[in-house]
């Protein structure tokens, strides 16, 4: 038995090998935040006080501040994955599904966009 | 569209049926998570616009209800990132018989709630206040 679609099957061809991009990302970002996720809950609830000097020092350390941008991003990614399936899902009407994932992914590079150059600032002493 | 099926209509499923309660929780996490997120973002701009800012957003970030939310936060934390392991695994190929997922589903329930008990037992004793 064939699972081609019958248009597929009369121009004779097979998938356009982007269907799996969704998957994937998704897959892929989660493995990067089970280690981003645990450093950054274990980092915070290890910071001895969380007043102005302490979380400037802190994310002003090289590596704090990589591993900081790369969870926001990380982050912001996985999360516009996984809301989008759930828009997807949930909004019916063509109208309204295109505005809410529209907004969404919006949303989300907006937030992406504030984290990363917030913690850049405060790395490169800007926030003193 | 308006002939095509809808899905999942939450009505018709038994809730209590490991396999629909544990991909709807993981999914009601994430979207926890994702409001988490916008909360992290909040607090890394707040540090970034200076001490002044930052003194504002912090009585902001320790009302008693974001209090309430950052334990939520914590538990959803746990349970998505145990959930999240055993797609992983499941993805591999590997744990997909219905033994293996329901042992596996029960297993994600233990690990998360251990999980957040010590991350909320680590917070609420962290630096002697909640």
């Amino acid at each position: 038995m064939s699972l081609r679609s019958p248009l597929a099957r009369v121009l004779g061809q097979g998938s356009a090998k982007e269907g799996v991009h969704h998957w994937w990302a998704q897959r892929l970002t989660s493995v990067a935040l089970v280690p981003l996720g645990v450093w950054f809950a274990v980092s915070v609830l290890s910071l001895p006080a969380l007043d102005h000097a302490t979380v400037t020092a802190w994310i002003g350390q090289l590596w704090t501040a990589v591993f900081l941008i790369l969870l926001v991003l990380t982050a912001a990614w996985h999360s516009q994955l996984g809301v989008r399936i759930v828009v997807e899902d949930y909004v019916h009407g063509s109208g309204a599904k295109t505005l809410t994932l529209a907004l969404v992914t919006f949303f989300h590079v907006v937030v992406a966009a504030a984290g990363v150059l917030a913690v850049l600032k405060v790395a490169l002493g800007g926030a003193s | 569209m308006t002939e095509r099926p809808l899905s999942p209509h939450l009505g018709v499923y038994r809730m209590y049926r490991y396999t629909l309660l544990t991909s709807i929780l993981n999914r009601a996490t994430g979207l926890v998570l994702s409001a988490g997120l916008i909360l992290l973002v909040y607090w890394l701009v707040a540090i970034a616009s200076g001490p002044a800012a930052y003194r504002g957003a912090r009585q902001v970030l320790s009302l008693d209800v974001l209090k309430a939310l950052y334990l939520l936060l914590l538990a959803t934390f746990a349970y998505h990132l145990v959930a999240g392991i055993r797609h992983l695994i499941w993805d591999t190929g590997h744990g997909l018989e219905r033994a293996q997922s329901k042992r596996s589903a029960v297993l994600v329930g233990i690990a998360s709630v251990l999980l957040f008990a010590g991350l909320a037992w680590w917070a609420l004793h962290a630096r002697g206040h909640a």
